[in-house]
């Protein structure tokens, strides 16, 4: 297990490096940093000096390496447009994707795990069927149109919910909740259902199929004949056994929800990363751009780190196997 | 009033193409203390009585006519919630796999105690006292201890021991023991035999056994009944059915079963299933395809030999090498094979002698030690172009045929891939009809060409396999236990045919097997494997008359019984 982690963790160093490379090399590559920084009417002799200031003449392994150990302590320069510190920018909008994400995951755990398994036992049923296909909608429909029409429905239509931001929020220390205040939870509504709306289906599809699987099997049949209730059966025996494929699916769904959040973002005009990103995109505003790509690589190694160790908590094929 | 009486059970399976009839009118009876065996080959219905009598039917099959009483009590016409109060109070249940039986993420305290609460409610310290002494009664050792593991840390045979044991939790009146030890070593069955024998007796159940092993018949049962196609074709007590049978089916399956006492030139068939239909073309190997381009390198002396062989596979895995641990599958191995003989490995699972066939064919590289196949030391080629001219000589057949044949490509792809990749054939025109031929060879006849694999039984894939192996011309066989999933009947026709080509073509074979019997059918000298060693090789009829390991005496001694089988007025048939 030790071992196990010790190898798991060197794997995310080379992940993270690679990032970081790919990250750096939007620097060198997509436009002229200078360029974007100064004015139109900068002299050439005035750029230059910045050029040198900012080691931009260095070689580049000596510019990469300056990169990747600032990243390793979380500074990624400053904004071209803003001129303040990136991670300064990012700690700000960070709580609004998180917690959009959270409450997304919740939802789709909420409803995608029961109805994947109810679709499981009532296989033939009228109501498994109309979720089912219902489900196809939710995998097909993209994420754009279904928070469009949601607000035009909600907000627009019947006037319940807001269809912009995120209300009113709270501040607890560097961190700001729309938890608190009813106008943050009524913002949360519409923007984390269109996030979580795929999630749920493709969750509640992997559950179902898993349990279909299960129920097949012999430990399944000989705990109905020693004659436990369906109860138990379902709930005690079959649906732990699902857990392990769908625990590695929700991680890096998870992921998902926070790297792809833009969409939704954008279409709701949520304050959170992601709506950042794609303005940072607009304006050529790399060190943004170079700093959000390293922290979702950081939340996908991270997440995928306590998927594994679940495993060893679910499966205890997994752990050392002692006995005969 | 009998414990278990079954009476007039008809049994059907609704489907498109209209109604099967599983088991017709089938009447069976289990006193208290007694052993009832069912005996059949698949699709019997055997194991539909089992399930019909606890309420499990799989859907959509139902319970179409009779009766089934429990202690004179009806239960076959029970509500869900009744039938399910019985399961597992009254009536236990025995399956067939002890390696899936157990739920893997519970630990055996967890699963023994659950089961007890639920039908004796006897609070949470009485409960695990119970567990713990059931675990006892069924041989478990240091229960206190082992009940804390989990199903994984235990063997096949141990695992098996904790499903009777949760099979006993509120000690049922009538246990259904569904192929209880198939999936077991001959030495682990006859303990695990023993042992239900005794509970039986000890606690006065009556037991029903399903199995399609006639060994298992023989050792166990005080009476039996035999089914065939869903009906019940005769029933008696053990002694009478095994030794003076009047059925024709029943005659001809027990002359199916390999015998261990002589070797026959043929194995019997079993007539009565198969009528003569499939009888396999013969061919004259001067001319046949199958007889041309074989003009391999002469060798002198053994065709395969190995030398100190050894395996060893990683058990645990560590950061450093040096830390790793090994198991040692195959532990320094030399034999060698003669031109045109059949060698057998035997031994129980884990003995590795499957290791031992993979290192020859190349499937898995050796640790150490030498593959000769004539001259050439097949573990020192590099190239892979050379490595292929051996490949080409040397075919396997495994074991599982339904997972052994790519499902998506049809029997002729199959048959033809090697022709195709060692170029054997000039034209498409020419792959194909060597494909069909080698079809009508192996019994299947042309048509299943234009077949998918799923289309077929157990057997019939297994001649696939044959054909496929075939196809490259081969002149060195493996054969890595080809029948131990296959019905005794089908059996017999697949190692007939093995035998068949095996003359016809001077095949050189190694053949695989757990089953002595067989081995002693099929094989001119044997090698008998135990954790990864050879115990003894010799000429098979010197060892099984007079074998020189104590090993293989225990090994022998296990054998099932068969003694008491009729055999008089078969062998005419059969030989």
């Amino acid at each position: 297990m030790v071992s196990f982690l010790f190898k798991r963790l060197l794997q995310s160093i080379v992940v993270m490096a690679t990032v970081a490379f790919i990250a750096f090399s939007m620097f060198k590559f997509v436009g002229d940093p200078i360029n974007n920084m100064v004015g139109q009417d900068t002299s050439q002799q005035e750029r230059d000096e910045l050029r040198e200031k900012l080691g931009l003449n260095d070689p580049f392994l000596v510019q990469f390496g300056r990169f990747s150990l600032n990243a390793a302590t979380g500074n990624f320069g400053y904004s071209y447009k803003f001129q303040v510190p990136v991670s300064e920018m990012i700690f700000e909008r960070m709580p609004a994707t998180l917690e959009l994400a959270f409450v997304s995951a919740i939802i789709a755990l909420a409803f995608g795990i029961p109805l994947g398994v109810y679709t499981a036992l009532r296989r033939e049923g009228f109501i498994s069927k109309m979720i089912m296909s219902l489900s196809l909608v939710g995998v097909s429909l993209p994420t754009f149109l279904i928070g469009i029409l949601l607000i035009l429905l909600f907000g627009v239509v019947l006037r319940w919910l807001p269809t912009f931001g995120r209300g009113e929020v709270v501040e607890i220390g560097a961190w700001t909740t729309g938890f608190l205040t009813t106008s943050g939870l009524k913002s949360l509504i519409l923007p984390s259902i269109t996030l979580a709306l795929f999630q749920l289906t493709l969750i509640m599809r992997l559950v179902r199929s898993e349990m279909l699987e299960v129920l097949r099997t012999d430990f399944v049949k000989f705990a109905r004949a020693r004659g436990l209730p369906n109860r138990s059966v379902h709930f005690k025996h079959a649906l732990k056994n699902t857990l392990v494929p769908v625990i590695t699916i929700t991680g890096l769904q998870l992921g998902s929800l926070i790297a792809f959040a833009i969409i939704t973002e954008s279409v709701f005009q949520w304050p959170g990363m992601g709506l950042m990103f794609v303005q940072a995109i607009a304006d050529v505003d790399i060190p943004i751009m170079a700093a959000y790509l390293m922290l979702i690589a950081f939340f996908f190694v991270i997440i995928n780190m306590i998927v594994d160790i679940l495993y060893y908590a679910v499966d205890p094929r997994l752990r050392a196997s002692d006995g005969s | 009033m009998d414990l278990l009486n079954i009476n007039g059970l008809e049994i059907e399976f609704p489907s498109r193409h209209g109604t099967v009839k599983a088991v017709k009118g089938v009447s069976l009876t289990v006193q208290p203390g007694e052993v009832l065996g069912v005996v059949g080959e698949s699709g019997a219905g055997k194991s539909t009585i089992g399930n019909a009598v606890i309420g499990l039917l799989e859907a959509p099959g139902r319970v179409s006519g009779g009766e089934i009483f429990l202690n004179g009590e009806q239960i076959n016409n029970l509500s869900d919630e009744g039938i399910r109060k019985i399961r597992g109070r009254r009536i236990g249940m025995i399956f067939q796999d002890p390696l899936t039986s157990l739920d893997p993420l519970q630990t055996i305290e967890q699963q023994l105690v659950e089961t007890i609460e639920l039908h004796l409610k006897l609070g949470a310290a009485k409960s695990f006292e119970r567990a713990v002494d059931l675990l006892r009664q069924v041989g478990i050792p240091d229960p206190e201890n082992r009940i804390k593991h989990y199903p994984h840390q235990f063997s096949g045979g141990m695992r098996q021991r904790v499903v009777i044991a949760l099979a006993l939790c509120a000690e049922p009146e009538v246990i259904i023991a569904d192929e209880p030890t198939t999936a077991l070593d001959v030495s682990i069955q006859a303990q695990i035999l023993e042992l239900m024998r005794r509970l039986c007796k000890d606690k006065q159940v009556g037991m029903l056994i399903i199995t399609h092993d006639m060994g298992v018949i023989a050792e166990i049962t005080d009476r039996v009944a035999v089914m065939y196609r869903g009906d019940l074709v005769e029933e008696g007590t053990t002694a009478k059915i095994l030794g003076d049978p009047d059925h024709p089916y029943t005659k001809s399956l027990i002359s199916a079963v390999p015998r261990p006492d002589v070797r026959l030139h043929r194995f019997p068939m079993v007539d009565y299933i198969e009528k003569e239909e499939d009888r396999k073309k013969t061919m004259d190997i001067s001319t046949h395809w199958l007889g041309q381009a074989r003009d391999f390198d002469a060798v002198e002396g053994p065709l395969v030999s190995v030398e100190n062989l050894v395996m060893k596979f990683v058990a645990k895995e560590a950061l450093l090498k040096r830390n790793r641990k090994f198991f040692t599958a195959v532990d320094g191995i030399s034999f060698d094979i003669k031109q045109g003989e059949v060698f057998g490995l035997v031994g129980e699972s884990g003995s590795g002698k499957s290791t031992v066939a993979r290192m020859i064919c190349g499937l898995y590289t050796p640790a150490s030690g030498a593959v000769n196949f004539g001259d050439t030391d097949l573990t020192k080629i590099k190239s892979e172009k050379e490595m292929d001219y051996y490949r080409r000589q040397m075919q396997m057949i495994f074991q599982d045929p339904f997972s052994s044949l790519n499902g998506r490509m049809k029997v002729m792809d199959i048959v033809a891939e090697p022709i195709r990749f060692h170029k054997l054939a000039s034209s498409n025109a020419e792959v194909e009809s060597i494909v069909l031929d080698l079809l009508e060879h192996v019994g299947l006849g042309r048509q299943a060409a234009l077949r998918f694999p799923h289309e077929f039984s157990g057997g019939q894939r297994q001649r696939i396999s044959i054909a496929r192996a075939l196809a490259t011309r081969p002149r060195f066989l493996i054969c890595d236990e080809p029948t131990s999933a296959l019905d005794v009947s089908i059996q017999a026709q697949i190692l007939n045919l093995l035998k068949d080509l095996q003359e016809e073509l001077g095949l050189t074979m190694l053949f695989i097997s757990h089953d002595l019997p067989v081995i002693r059918q099929m094989c001119d000298r044997v090698g008998v494997m135990r954790a990864g060693k050879l115990e003894e090789v010799s000429e098979t009829e010197a060892l099984f008359t007079n074998p020189t390991a104590t090993y293989t005496q225990e090994l022998l001694a296990l054998m099932p019984r068969l003694d008491t089988l009729s055999h008089e007025g078969l062998e005419v048939e059969g030989a």
